[in-house]
């Protein structure tokens, strides 16, 4: 049991506490808080992956500006609408399709020929850094990244569009 | 067959058809834009045409046969039929009585029909029938012979029925098809069995000169069952026992269609194919026993009903199937030249006897009934007299057409080796019965005081030319029509000659009877004089006008005989009346019920099962999303366990 | 590198199956759209991971692009519900099923 694994095992119940509070707590704000905690532990899980520029891409989209986004949100919306409270039967059947779920994962994880996949190997200097992602994304992937730039533009056209009060 | 000069005319044999064809098409497109008289010159110049090349084919040589193939129509495994055309001597008889009697019934009609509305529709159906009729005896195998007999039947319903806005007559014409075509349920059911036994020994064709080559291979047995079956057929098509319903009701049609189709040509459809088929019914001596029974039987049959008859044309109709009976007597001897011959002429003087008759009620401007008819003989001179010539032939009277054919076939019905005397005397009492009736009609109508209502005999007129004109040709024929087939011993029988390839040597009764045959000539004058005489006494004499003596009037036996047996009834009751019974309850409640109700239920099936599935669509997102969930599952599962 | 890589799987899918949990359970929208965003990170995770296992840039590309059309689906999801929002005056969803058969 190394420092590595023990450090794993900390973040990861971390992850774990946040991703519970986001699901459980009242007050969607303090549910956005969570959500927030949650994508920097996972920035961090990033790092301990050899993936330092998707790490940075995580706190400064993601954490930065999705999340800021929804904040926004949810305050122009009024947050004191209150919630009804949840059917037991309904917690009970999700709890227990979660847990099926999870087993199936741990089903299909758990063959023999599985574990051969998962050794990690050891990887060059370079990986993960903002040159190599760079090379991959723009000789490899060019078509996709420019197809994502023009969904942007639509996406960005297409909020407007939703979200602006209809003049009289 | 000599080539050179008469292969050309082989080629001409597909125009013998197709002429009535063009007419009756033409009529039926352009008629009513050309008029009613350029309609009727048409159908007539058509049929005229079809006559002088039927003449010219008659030159065909003894055993020979002209062929004129066409196309090839079906070809499937063993079964090869072609569209082809045969003439040999007796179809060239046949031919001669459709368009030479059928010209003459189409001048005829340019007068009977010239005020008709339909009159271009008639000359239509007049000729389409020409056509089909032509395509019946013409044809070179069994399959398009039956195409023309299905075709004659159709257009004999179209004729029937043509004054159409009375419903008795569509009624009439539905029972003429319907009835018909239960007769060609076992003519086809004999078509079936030929073929299958023909193509167990490998042969797919239904030519005529192939079936009379491979007849004898058939099993006796089996040879029984389809003459059988093809006789049901002509029990529907010439109006005998038990198919003869549909002819007394076809007179309900104009009457220039009651002289060709159910006198002279049509109904003569079944002794044709019989003569056709000749190869196969001699090797079926039960069939011919059974054909010669039932011909004779109904011959007497409805020369009974013919006794006491009132409508003109009924009594004609009545003596039409007693005529076809006795074709069948001759058939059913053997001696089937005999039964062509009476055929030949049959038609001159029944085709003679239809038209005069049209031709008194063209002149009573309508009137059918022989209550209200008397004394005309004045009023109609030449129709007077062909109807005393057409009747005498009728009734066998010496050196008519009549005389010779009539005497012929109860001769054979006699000696043949095939005949017998019940047969004969049977023939013989019927023949007396006949001249009764034919002359209690003359004299109903042509003599003794007039019972005519007043305003008709106002309008008493004799026919125009183009009526009288055929209807003397037709009188003249029922004398001359005869001599060819004059017994040997009074100057040769040209006819049964004319026949002998064809035919073979006819039942042969031997030279040495001729003393025999004499006699028996005597006796059928006798009685035929005795039937005048009687007829003569009691309608003329006496003055009884139209009630029928000796059998009480209104007593049972008349009534029974008037009610024509209450045949009619009969079927009514105990085929008609079930079978549309069965069908309305079909219609009224296994359609709607079962059937509609199947196919109802498979949409009611779907419209539930739709109805139960669609709550799915709840409209709540998470309850979509919770689907995913479980579809999500079933895959994982599937992936981790199966 | 001492973490054996499906460690980081068996997190990933712990994460996703609470997103999926929150997304079923809870009945304010932009929860929901919360609970979507911890899926789509679970399974970040779970490429960069295979990334790192395979030695290859091309799962951390994938991530890049998942997280270019993340921010985009919660940007128009938003928009939506704020324009529900202005209709219905409402975040629950069990309030919405105007496209009920």
């Amino acid at each position: 049991m190394n420092v590595e694994v023990l450090g794993f095992f900390f973040l990861a119940a971390l992850m774990v506490s946040f991703s519970l509070l986001v699901i459980l707590v009242r007050n969607p704000v303090h549910s956005a808080l969570a959500l927030v905690a949650a994508l920097f532990v996972m920035a961090i899980l990033f790092l301990n992956l050899d993936a330092p520029m998707v790490a940075a891409l995580q706190i400064l989209v993601y954490a930065g500006a999705v999340m800021v986004l929804f904040l926004f949100v949810i305050m122009l919306l009024n947050p004191a609408s209150v919630e009804p409270s949840l059917p037991v039967w309904r917690g009970v059947v999700c709890a227990a399709c979660a847990l099926l779920m999870l087993a199936l994962i741990a089903l299909l994880m758990s063959g023999p020929d599985q574990a051969e996949a998962l050794h990690p190997s050891s990887v060059g200097a370079g990986f993960g850094s903002p040159e190599a992602l760079g090379e991959t994304l723009f000789n490899d992937f060019v078509l996709p990244f420019e197809i994502a730039s023009v969904l942007l533009l639509v996406a960005i056209i297409g909020a407007v569009a939703l979200a602006r009060r209809v003049s009289e | 067959m000599e080539p050179g000069a008469l292969t050309i005319s082989s080629a001409l044999l597909r125009l013998i058809p197709t002429a009535p064809l063009l007419g009756a098409l033409l009529n039926l497109a352009f008629g009513p834009r050309l008029g009613r008289k350029p309609a009727g010159l048409i159908a007539c110049a058509a049929v005229a045409f079809s006559f002088l090349l039927s003449l010219y084919c008659a030159l065909v040589p003894q055993g020979g046969a002209l062929k004129d193939i066409l196309f090839p129509w079906i070809e499937s495994g063993l079964l090869k039929v072609e569209v082809a055309f045969q003439v040999d001597r007796l179809s060239a008889v046949m031919l001669f009585v459709i368009t030479g009697i059928g010209f003459l019934i189409h001048v005829y009609s340019l007068g009977y029909m010239g005020h008709d509305e339909g009159m271009v529709r008639y000359f239509a159906y007049l000729n389409l029938f020409v056509f089909f009729m032509v395509l019946l005896v013409m044809a070179d195998n069994l399959l398009l012979l039956f195409v023309g007999w299905e075709g004659v039947g159709l257009c004999s319903f179209l004729l029937i029925g043509f004054w159409h806005h009375d419903h008795a007559n569509t009624i009439a014409g539905n029972k003429a098809f319907i009835v018909n075509r239960i007769g060609d349920f076992g003519f086809l059911l004999g078509i079936f069995l030929l073929f299958w036994e023909m193509s167990g020994q490998g042969i797919g064709s239904l030519n005529f000169t192939v079936l009379e080559r491979n007849a004898h291979l058939i099993a006796p047995a089996r040879v029984t069952l389809i003459t059988l079956l093809l006789f049901a057929g002509a029990t529907g098509k010439s109006a005998q026992i038990p198919l003869y319903v549909w002819l007394p009701d076809a007179m309900q049609g104009p009457t220039p269609v009651s002289a060709l189709i159910h006198a002279a040509t049509m109904v003569t459809a079944g002794v044709y194919m019989t003569a056709r088929l000749h190869f196969l019914f001699t090797l079926a001596p039960a069939t011919l026993q059974v054909i010669a029974w039932i011909g004779v039987l109904t011959a007497i049959f409805a020369a009974t009903i013919a006794l006491v008859q009132n409508d003109i044309k009924r009594v004609l109709a009545y003596s039409t199937v007693s005529q076809l009976g006795y074709m069948f007597v001759a058939v059913g001897a053997g001696a089937f030249s005999a039964a062509i011959f009476h055929l030949f002429t049959h038609a001159f003087f029944k085709a003679c006897l239809f038209l005069s008759a049209g031709s008194v009620i063209h002149g009573l401007e309508g009137e059918q009934d022989m209550r209200q008819m008397g004394g005309l003989k004045p009023h109609f001179p030449v129709t007077y007299w062909t109807y005393l010539i057409a009747a005498l032939a009728i009734s066998g009277a010496p050196l008519t057409a009549g005389f010779f054919s009539k005497d012929l076939i109860l001769w054979q019905a006699f000696a043949s080796p095939k005949g017998s005397f019940g047969l004969w005397l049977v023939g013989w009492i019927t023949a007396g019965l006949t001249a009764f009736y034919m002359f209690r009609q003359f004299f109903l109508v042509f003599h003794g005081e007039s019972r005519v209502t007043a305003n008709v005999r106002s309008h008493i007129h004799e026919s125009p030319a183009v009526m009288t004109v055929p209807l003397v040709l037709l009188a003249a024929g029922s004398i001359l029509a005869g001599w060819l087939g004059a017994p040997e011993y009074m100057g040769g029988s040209w006819w049964e000659h004319w026949f002998e390839s064809f035919f073979g040597v006819q039942a042969d009764t031997g030279h040495a009877q001729i003393s025999a045959e004499l006699l028996f000539l005597v006796l059928t004058l006798a009685i035929s004089a005795l039937g005048i005489f009687v007829a003569y006494v009691l309608y003329v004499r006496a003055r009884q006008s139209f009630k029928s003596p000796g059998l009480a009037p209104d007593g049972a036996i008349h009534r029974l005989l008037l009610g024509k047996y209450f045949v009619d009834e009969a079927y009514d009751a105990l085929l008609v009346r079930p079978l549309t019974g069965f069908a309305s309850w079909l219609a009224s409640t296994f359609d709607p019920r079962l059937i509609d109700g199947a196919v109802n239920g498979v949409a009611g099936g779907f419209w539930t099962m739709s109805f139960h599935w669609r709550r799915l669509q709840s409209g709540y997102v998470q309850h979509y999303l919770f689907v995913f969930l479980v579809g999500a599952l079933v895959v994982l599962g599937y992936f981790a366990i199966g | 590198m001492m973490v054996p890589v499906h460690y980081y799987l068996v997190l990933s899918a712990l994460i996703f199956v609470i997103g999926v949990a929150g997304v079923i359970i809870r009945r304010n929208l932009i929860i929901i759209l919360m609970s979507i965003e911890l899926m789509l990170n679970a399974v970040n995770l779970t490429f960069i991971a295979f990334a790192r296992a395979q030695g290859s840039m091309d799962g951390q590309v994938i991530v890049f692009f998942v997280m270019t059309i993340a921010a985009a689906e919660a940007v128009i999801g938003l928009a939506i519900i704020i324009a529900l929002y202005r209709h219905r005056q409402t975040l629950d969803p069990e309030e919405m099923h105007l496209l009920k058969w």
